[in-house]
């Protein structure tokens, strides 16, 4: 997933000078009407780093062709990205990263607030990431909700605004809803809840995912379930809280209902495929490789609702002049449709969803947004059929699925002292 | 060390054409050069680093160099440590026990029962045949074999041995023992068939002249004259075994603990600091185990 294109012998100065006064031509000649601006004349390179979700070389070439901006993709795991971002600040042109990175970071003043005037698209972003409602009457979930994280007063503050404002963190791209994978085969009987992963009958046959600040979501959603514990904000637990759901978890380590723990997306894939695992913690492409497989796998609702997850782009701080501009660019065309359409038609959801059905057939945007029956087959973005005609999404709609998030993926105050208790469950 | 030599004699000669010549002691600091130079830029240096590292302090995202104790405290003062040592040993005392039961059996065999020498070097090269594909390979295939519904499980039940699948098979203790010992038992055939071939066969005629059974014979000429062979094996098995984290966490699926996995996962989450300490324990404890071996047993008798 990694794209490396390196541009040699064009200094940054030149490189600087040459975009500028292109940028001067284009908006003397009065070429800004709306049209992306053609950088082709002018190699622009933008470095974007983030957690490989996104970071998919067929975007890559659309923006290449499309603006005629380089991108430089570099794909990393969450924990090393939220390093990077910090320690090699210089490194990076866009942060593509999660909401719960974003608020690590932020503070370290490595990324610079957008400016909502300059992004096209701005007015499309759905209500989630402005007022953390999907509709007005929604519930705002618990965790590092990406509105909580999304504007700052001014640049150059370090804390969050509590409300919208006209300075934006990040520009949200990609999200989705996390719940648990099933075999549908081989459970037996009806899953309606994240209590049933504890269920004795499915003893030896379940796993959770081995990565802590996600798993420990997983766990929370299973505690609160089952009725042991309710918590004051799931995102951010108390010691005891994190003592009691890491007690638990031990305990049912050593009365053998787990059957292994993953930690890579082909290992959920691998457990559920060859039946070690018949109910699990899994992410929603996982769930379409298993199936893909001819495997009947089922990404389940569960009636608490789901755990949700989102990224955006962030601008890097030392960005300013063309290459600002250009970012700006590069940012208003990745949320202009194009790519938001190559996302859905992935199972993931893309911000300014109304840019993105223009990108998508009726068939397609009725099964992966509205919760319709497949008219024909659905087809990834590879050309393989992911589900035959008639078929309809676990879940249902978008608004069906965004709607009842739970929790957000997200950082603790006690991030470090659970870190060492989750050590303690994998070695027990 | 050929192309060292050979460098060494050109400056002789050519010191000795300028009827010029190095002092002999020089000499000898010069050949040794080269190795200190390597060993001191990839191995001191580095292992001093991570001692240094592991006194530093750190948060999410960087390191602070400092001077701290902490990492070592909560290495050593928690529980989880002393289980997953303990576990870790307990995989070493297996993998130990029974690779060297096959080791030496197979080396016995090479050595003793095969008469041509090119037949034992052929047999000896088909042990390593497996050692063709990569550690990974070799591991992994043994998920197929082991799972739920793998092929031991599919044949047992087909066969009408068992109703139900045995579950301990794959992902746990016994699927990490095994792995380990396919994984390693080459590493203890190799030095005890070196010491078994250069056991003197007159001393095997001699105690059989004298009246001593086969199993007198093993006992009291060939185990004992293997001893260094076996020594040298121990260390390699042990050191593996301890130093493991891939093998333990694929085929425990993740359930079990190693002393390396658990740096693993703290270089994971970007605890460096902590990392460092734990490796640090870790050496200190090998050496140890090694220091303790090599005084039961005189290594250098093979050499």
């Amino acid at each position: 997933m990694t794209e490396k294109k390196t541009n040699k012998g064009i200094s940054r100065r030149t490189l600087l000078k040459t975009a500028s006064a292109a940028a001067g031509l284009a908006a003397g000649s009065g070429a800004i009407t709306g049209f992306p601006t053609i950088w082709a004349q002018n190699t622009i390179t933008l470095r974007q780093f983030g957690t490989g979700v996104s970071n998919l070389n067929a975007i890559a070439e659309k923006c290449k062709a499309d603006l005629g901006i380089t991108l430089e993709m570099t794909a990393t795991d969450s924990d090393a990205a939220a390093q990077r971002a910090v320690t090699q600040p210089n490194s990076y042109d866009i942060a593509d990263i999660e909401y719960w990175i974003l608020k690590k970071v932020y503070p370290a003043g490595v990324i610079q607030p957008m400016d909502v005037k300059k992004l096209k698209y701005y007015d499309k972003v759905v209500p989630l990431f402005k007022t953390g409602k999907l509709k007005p009457d929604s519930v705002i979930a618990q965790g590092t909700a990406p509105h909580t994280v999304g504007f700052v007063e001014k640049p150059g503050t370090k804390t969050f605004a509590k409300g919208e404002t006209q300075w934006f963190t990040m520009m949200p791209t990609i999200y989705n809803a996390d719940t648990l994978g099933i075999r549908p085969d081989l459970v037996g009987r009806e899953i309606s809840t994240w209590a049933d992963i504890m269920d004795p009958k499915f003893k030896g046959k379940t796993s959770i995912l081995n990565i802590p600040s996600i798993g420990i979501m997983d766990a929370a959603m299973i505690m609160e379930a089952m009725g042991n514990i309710k918590y004051a904000d799931k995102g951010n637990m108390t010691k005891a809280e994190i003592d009691k759901t890491i007690d638990f978890l031990i305990k049912a380590k050593q009365a053998g209902q787990f059957r292994a723990f993953w930690k890579s997306f082909d290992e959920s894939v691998n457990l559920m495929a060859s039946g070690e695992v018949v109910i699990q913690s899994m992410w929603s492409p996982a769930v379409a490789a298993v199936r893909s497989k001819g495997i009947a796998c089922k990404y389940q609702p569960l009636k608490e609702g789901y755990r949700s997850w989102g990224g955006g782009l962030g601008l890097a701080a030392h960005l300013s002049g063309a290459k600002l501009d250009a970012a700006y660019e590069y940012i208003n065309w990745y949320t202009s449709g194009w790519v938001g359409a190559y996302l859905n038609r992935q199972g993931y959801y893309s911000a300014a969803m109304e840019t993105a059905k223009q990108h998508m057939s009726a068939d397609e945007w009725g099964y992966w947004v509205e919760g319709k029956a497949a008219k024909g087959d659905i087809v990834a973005p590879d050309g393989k059929v992911m589900e035959k005609a008639g078929a309809v999404r676990d879940g249902g709609s978008f608004e069906e699925r965004m709607g009842k998030v739970a929790c957000w993926n997200s950082v603790m105050d006690e991030d470090r002292y659970m870190v060492r208790r989750w050590n303690e469950f994998i070695a027990a | 060390m050929a192309t060292m030599t050979s460098s060494e004699t050109e400056k002789i000669e050519g010191a000795r054409a300028k009827s010029f010549r190095l002092p002999p002691a020089l000499i000898s600091y010069l050949q040794a050069a080269p190795l200190t130079l390597i060993l001191g830029s990839f191995l001191a240096v580095p292992i001093l680093m991570i001692g240094m590292v592991s006194f530093w302090d750190y948060d999410f995202a960087q390191m602070y160099p400092d001077f701290v104790t902490f990492n070592y405290a909560e290495t050593l003062g928690s529980w989880v440590t002393w289980k997953t040592y303990l576990n870790t040993l307990k995989f070493a005392f297996f993998v130990w026990a029974i690779t060297l039961f096959i080791g030496f059996w197979v080396a016995y065999f090479l050595a003793f029962h095969i008469r041509t020498a090119a037949m034992q070097m052929v047999l000896f090269l088909v042990c390593t045949v497996p050692f063709l594909t990569s550690n990974i390979i070799r591991m992994i295939s043994w998920i197929p074999v082991l799972g739920r519904n793998g092929l031991v499980n599919s044949t047992l039940i087909s066969a009408g041995i068992v109703s139900e699948p045995i579950e301990w098979l794959l992902y746990s203790d016994f699927a990490v023992v095994l792995a380990m010992v396919h994984l390693y038992t080459l590493f203890m055939v190799t030095p005890i068939f070196n010491t078994l071939m250069r056991i003197d066969k007159s001393l095997v005629e001699a105690a059989r002249d004298a009246g001593a059974s086969s199993w007198q014979t093993l006992t009291n000429v060939i185990l004992p004259l293997a001893k260094p062979g076996m020594a040298i094996g121990t260390i390699f098995v042990v050191t593996l075994v301890m130093a493991d984290f891939s093998t333990v966490q694929v085929m425990s699926g993740g359930q079990s603990a190693s002393v390396a996995l658990m740096m693993k996962n703290q270089m994971s989450l970007l605890q460096y600091p902590a990392a460092a300490a734990n490796a640090v324990v870790l050496l200190v404890f090998v050496l140890l185990m090694v220091a303790a071996i090599v005084r039961i047993v005189d290594i250098r008798k093979e050499l």
